[in-house]
């Protein structure tokens, strides 16, 4: 049997029935680990030994009857900005190239309690600023569907490991369509939820009042039960919101009838691939064939999300990266003059290009001068994104659009053109902006052999609407495992 | 509008961000920053008159704990992470003559 093969919550079941052990799933993980690693790269940091540790631990609790839960023993890769207690965190960035956290992120702490083992962690696009995964400080990774193309970003790492089996399941972090990008090319399903529902504690700030963690797995039912797991209210995050509920997986019904999904007329313009719309076109039919009520509708504005993200997400983090300063942790320059001359010397050796550009950005558009013209009317269009979603919502209890505008371009293509990368985030940001929840789920492959995801975004706090429309779309279509894990996993040429 | 990122412009937001630019890395926040600039200009478009700045979606207000302590003593992990100290301090250039 192949162990790496089940979804998260399969596998979960088959060690709860004592048909295989914890230690057996974690043996299964680092033996898929071990010969994929050297092509696609999914990890920055892996530790054996640590998880074999666990899994010991974690199989007693199973036997004693203490964990119970779907994710109990179930093997878990997470992306490498957020805490991990004694394991290092990196960032992608070589300025945190040999910090270990005392303290572990309280979404991960989450799945620890519920007995899930972690593998390591994950690459990404340096402090999560990118789209591609190719500005991490360690090495581009590949996308295993086709190793000449790049995987997404940032949580590019996470998505890879799902994909290519490394691990049962991945956490991602989302502060423009980190998680539902990614999780498009490379043809796994991952959620944004609301913001405030999963602590950010812990989780290496970057765009703080836009980000938000988030599960990646094969299908929407691990999704579900992940994301159970993980949410939380959290004193120790001043923006965590006390929900009413955290039960997602009761959502977990093929049963659309009735329900008004709305599709964004202007989100379906020049940019957009043509086999991408008909993919999410042919989703619509789908979901009309089962009972929904699908609609199309002009959502407005949807240009401008793409500049007002770029003004809040750089300010903030030009203001949350100035802790990186050679003192408390991290890289220090070797040679220096003084305290500001080490200061300036540690930051411009230690940050890569994409983050030195967004803070530059980010200290401009804050200064005096500047501040009104750019960060304020950045905030007044958010609140304009924000009015059009609430208006939009009034008509539909949910909305299908495409993940991105294309399926993943070929590796080396995005960074030359930054506005040109930025571009392709045009249907993930506004979600961002205005705090809600999102999900992608796989709908086709190209002509390429690339995957194609689509986008079900809610209301606020309706994770539940998102998470049945996109379970009863997966009903119609089975899994795609990628070609090299069909193949047996062998990745010789 | 795009000459309005001058050098100056540039030393005084490196100033700011605590980077020290290569004169090459400088021309190239030049430009990349006048791009940026233009493209972000598209904002000017939209009519925001009397619409009032959104840093949160959700109306967030201070939120307070009692002042009691709640973890232990992680000193020497904490300064495990530091590139230098001494006597269980931090350890930083001199700042004060």
């Amino acid at each position: 049997m192949d162990l790496m093969k089940l979804t998260a919550v399969e596998l979960g079941k088959k060690i709860k029935a004592k048909e295989v052990t914890v230690k057996e799933a974690v043996e299964a993980a680092f033996a898929r680990i071990e010969k994929m690693e050297g092509k696609i790269n999914s990890f920055v940091t892996t530790d054996k030994e640590a998880a074999l540790r666990r899994a010991g631990e974690v199989q007693k609790l199973i036997d004693d009857g203490t964990l119970t839960g779907p994710l109990a023993g179930v093997p878990v890769a997470v992306k490498d900005n957020m805490c991990t207690s004694g394991m290092l965190t990196t960032c992608s960035s070589k300025i945190l190239e040999n910090f270990v956290p005392t303290y572990t992120a309280e979404a991960v702490l989450n799945l620890e309690r519920a007995g899930a083992v972690v593998l390591g962690k994950t690459n990404m696009d340096e402090f999560a600023m990118g789209s591609t995964t190719e500005t991490s400080a360690y090495g581009v990774t590949r996308n295993p569907w086709n190793t000449e193309h790049v995987p997404g970003g940032s949580s590019g790492g996470s998505c890879t490991a799902v994909a290519a089996e490394e691990c049962s399941f991945a956490l991602g972090s989302d502060t423009g369509g980190s998680i539902r990008q990614p999780s498009s090319f490379c043809g796994v399903t991952g959620i944004k939820p609301t913001y405030g529902t999963v602590s950010r504690y812990g989780l290496i700030a970057y765009g703080s009042s836009l980000d938000q963690i988030g599960p990646i797995a094969k299908d929407v039912t691990d999704c579900a039960a992940i994301l159970e797991a993980i949410a939380s209210y959290d004193p120790k995050d001043s923006t965590s919101v006390k929900r009413d509920s955290y039960d997602f997986t009761s959502a977990l019904t093929d049963d659309v009838k009735g329900m008004r999904i709305g599709i964004p007329k202007d989100y379906f313009t020049d940019g957009l691939d043509s086999e991408v719309k008909d993919a999410i076109m042919k989703a619509a039919e789908e979901l009309k064939k089962k009972g929904a009520i699908v609609e199309e509708f002009d959502l407005s504005l949807v240009e401008y999300a793409i500049p007002a993200y770029y003004i809040i997400a750089s300010a903030e983090a030009s203001s949350n990266l100035a802790r990186f300063d050679g003192v408390k942790y991290g890289y220090r320059t070797s040679e220096y003059e003084g305290l500001h001359n080490m200061y300036k010397r540690t930051r411009s050796e230690g940050f890569g290009a994409e983050v030195k550009r967004r803070i530059m950005l980010g200290s401009f558009v804050l200064s005096s001068g500047y501040y009104d013209a750019y960060y304020i009317k950045a905030l007044k269009t958010k609140a304009l994104i924000k009015q059009a979603f609430d208006k939009a919502f009034e008509r539909f209890d949910v909305i299908l659009a495409p993940a991105a505008p294309t399926t993943a371009p070929k590796l080396g293509e995005s960074l030359s053109d930054p506005i040109k990368m930025y571009l392709g985030d045009i249907y993930t940001i506004s979600v961002n902006l205005a705090g809600l929840p999102g999900i992608t789920v796989p709908c086709g492959v190209d002509s390429k052999g690339l995957p194609i995801g689509m986008q079900l975004l809610g209301d606020c706090f309706q994770e539940k609407k998102i998470i049945r429309a996109a379970y009863s779309f997966e009903q119609t279509r089975s899994y795609v495992r990628c070609p090299i894990c069909e193949e047996g996993g062998s990745l010789d040429e | 509008m795009a000459e309005r990122i001058t050098d100056e412009t540039i030393e005084y937001v490196g100033i700011l961000a605590k980077l020290e630019l290569s004169d090459e890395e400088k021309e190239q926040a030049k430009k990349d920053m006048t791009n940026m600039l233009n493209y972000i200009d598209k904002l000017n478009e939209l009519d925001t008159d009397g619409v009032e700045p959104m840093s949160h979606v959700f109306p967030v207000n201070n939120v307070f704990r009692e002042d009691v302590v709640t973890n232990g003593d992680e000193r020497e992990r904490i300064l495990a992470n530091a590139p230098a100290k001494k006597d269980g301090s931090f350890k930083v250039p001199k700042t004060v003559e």
